[in-house]
């Protein structure tokens, strides 16, 4: 059963045509629930405008995107994003900062400590709880915010490049983290990346798109069993959809 | 193995360098070389200077007197009775008056105009220009008008003082709205937060630096005003006793009522300080101005 579905999605900034950038063109695509899927692509391909757009953050032109047959437009409390920076409240402690949705939406607040707590574990943040954000790393901070984006249990989570600026080591250790909560969540979960091999690796489902106008290319299975270990990158099944990624990039151009 | 040999090493090379380190010096050395000593002991030998230049080149009293002289106007002042009319307390009970409720009532004003302004676009783009109009206005231009309308009472001064700090705080306010990562507001948006939510949690916590600045200055200002407004019409008050005492040639009592002034701006700038630590405390310049200080 699909749980968000996109339908001839196009997205335009500024005036339509001349003067205005096509940033999104016919966008067509179903995300499974409980899947992950992985979009990757080069920069300027439009990926972090469609994620904001399944956000609600962005309105669209043309096309719809429901999310259980729900057309989606505005934001919504279901919903739980992941920025390319942790964005933790320095005044707010991290307990305070991961219970911020609780807060925003009237959650009871009691239980929201506790789930709160939960998450933090999951996270492997125990003994974090009332520090500041500035006495934690990048990796950690982030993790604090994958916390947050799931304290108002929400159906499905959005991650912009959420490793972007974590070094090469934090950010394959980030990768395995990420698998192991996802499977215990089992969460919907929509990642943009532009590293291709982070895109297998965490992909039940790669969507490669291209630049100029953004347009979803393909969409590929990666057929790599769970959970993923770093060796998995190395096994046939894996290079086979890298080079597939690769030869799509390499024939529209996207390696200039 | 025992694991003996190993600590044994390292326990000796503790001793070794515990004993052949420089001693650390003691609290009172410590003291005597710090900042704090060094500005004392340039205080002691300006005072000094002070005193022993106005004896030797006999200074006339009215127009420098020597520090001896000011402060015996000082403890002559600080003798007289709380209640006695026209004493030292009664004077500065009146401008600390002046001060503190213009302050805080031009402050609160200046805040709430300088929310109500950044929530609306629209209201802020129409009224900037006269935002920037009243700013380059000298408002210490305008407190004769003041005084002619609302008399030689306390309320003069409080207007004056009001008209001080608002800008400040309304200018620093607005700029601090302003200034808050859009990430922030994206990240509330997300969680489909009502703008006074956004405002309430990202938006004003963000604002406070640049608005204790706003209060800094406007405190400094407070002070400024309370002294202009009394020197162009008052009953009592600091500015006054100062203008008394001018007109009775009593530089010396001029002189300490500047150090009754100068510890009032003090203990201000300090109060502000120590509530802007405790509120800011999250902000890792904290650590950084307490390495200052040290």
């Amino acid at each position: 059963m699909s749980h968000i579905e996109i339908r001839g999605l196009s997205k335009s900034f500024g005036a339509p045509g001349a003067g205005g950038v096509l940033a999104l063109r016919d966008i067509n695509c179903t995300i499974e629930n409980g899947s992950f899927v992985s979009v990757v692509g080069p920069s300027g391909c439009g990926k972090s405008t469609l994620l904001r757009i399944v956000a609600g953050l962005l309105d669209y032109s043309q096309g719809s995107v429901t999310m259980d047959g729900q057309a989606i437009r505005g934001t919504r409390k279901d919903v739980g994003v992941v920025f390319q920076s942790a964005i933790l409240l320095p005044w707010r402690t991290i307990l305070e900062n991961v219970m911020l949705p609780a807060e925003v939406l009237g959650l009871d607040m009691k239980a929201a400590r506790e789930r709160a707590m939960q998450l933090l574990h999951m996270v492997r943040l125990d003994g974090f709880e009332h520090k500041l954000p500035r006495q934690l790393s990048g990796g950690m901070q982030q993790r604090a915010s994958i916390a947050r984006a799931l304290l108002h249990d929400p159906k499905i989570l959005l991650m912009d490049e959420p490793f972007g600026a974590l070094d090469a080591m934090t950010r394959e250790q980030m990768n395995l983290e990420l698998q192991r909560i996802w499977q215990e969540s089992g969460k919907t979960v929509i990642l943009i990346t532009h590293s291709i091999p982070e895109a297998i690796f965490l992909g039940d489902v790669v969507f490669v798109m291209t630049a100029r106008p953004g347009s979803l290319e393909r969409v590929i299975r990666v057929d790599v069993p769970r959970p993923r270990t770093m060796e998995a990158m190395g096994t046939p099944a894996f290079t086979k959809v890298a080079h597939e990624i690769r030869d799509i990039f390499d024939h529209t151009g996207s390696f200039d | 193995m025992s694991s003996t040999p190993v600590s044994n090493v390292a326990e000796a090379t503790e001793a070794f360098v515990a004993d052949h380190s420089p001693q650390r010096p003691s609290k009172l050395e410590r003291a005597l070389k710090s900042n704090k000593t060094a500005s004392l002991l340039l205080l002691l030998v300006l005072l000094a200077a002070w005193e022993g230049g106005t004896r030797i080149f006999n200074v006339p009293k009215f127009l420098i007197p020597p520090f001896s002289d000011v402060v015996m106007a000082l403890w002559r002042g600080l003798a007289t009775g709380f209640m006695a009319k026209d004493g030292l307390w009664f004077h500065t009970a009146i401008t600390l008056t002046e001060i503190l409720l213009g302050f805080f009532i031009g402050s609160a004003i200046g805040l709430a105009l300088g929310v109500a302004i950044s929530q609306m676009e629209r209201v802020e783009a129409v009224l900037q220009p006269y935002v920037a109009a009243f700013q380059s206005l000298p408002k210490v231009a305008v407190a004769p008008i003041i005084v002619m309308w609302l008399g030689f009472g306390i309320s003069s001064k409080v207007a004056i003082v009001c008209m001080l700090t608002f800008f400040p705080v309304l200018v620093t306010s607005i700029a601090g709205f302003k200034a808050i990562d859009t990430d922030r507001i994206d990240l509330l948006r997300s969680l489909s937060a009502t703008p006074w939510q956004i405002f309430r949690k990202a938006k004003f916590p963000s604002a406070l630096p640049y608005i204790f600045a706003g209060l800094d200055m406007a405190a400094a200002f407070a002070v400024v005003g309370a002294i202009v407004g009394e020197f162009v019409g008052a009953q009592a008050g600091l500015g006054v006793l100062i203008l008394q005492m001018d007109a009775q040639m009593d530089t010396g009592g001029s002189f300490s009522v500047f150090i009754v002034l100068s510890i009032i701006g003090i203990a201000l700038t300090s109060l502000l300080r120590a509530v802007q630590r405790r509120v800011l405390s999250w902000m890792p310049m904290e650590a950084h101005k307490r390495a200052v200080n040290a």
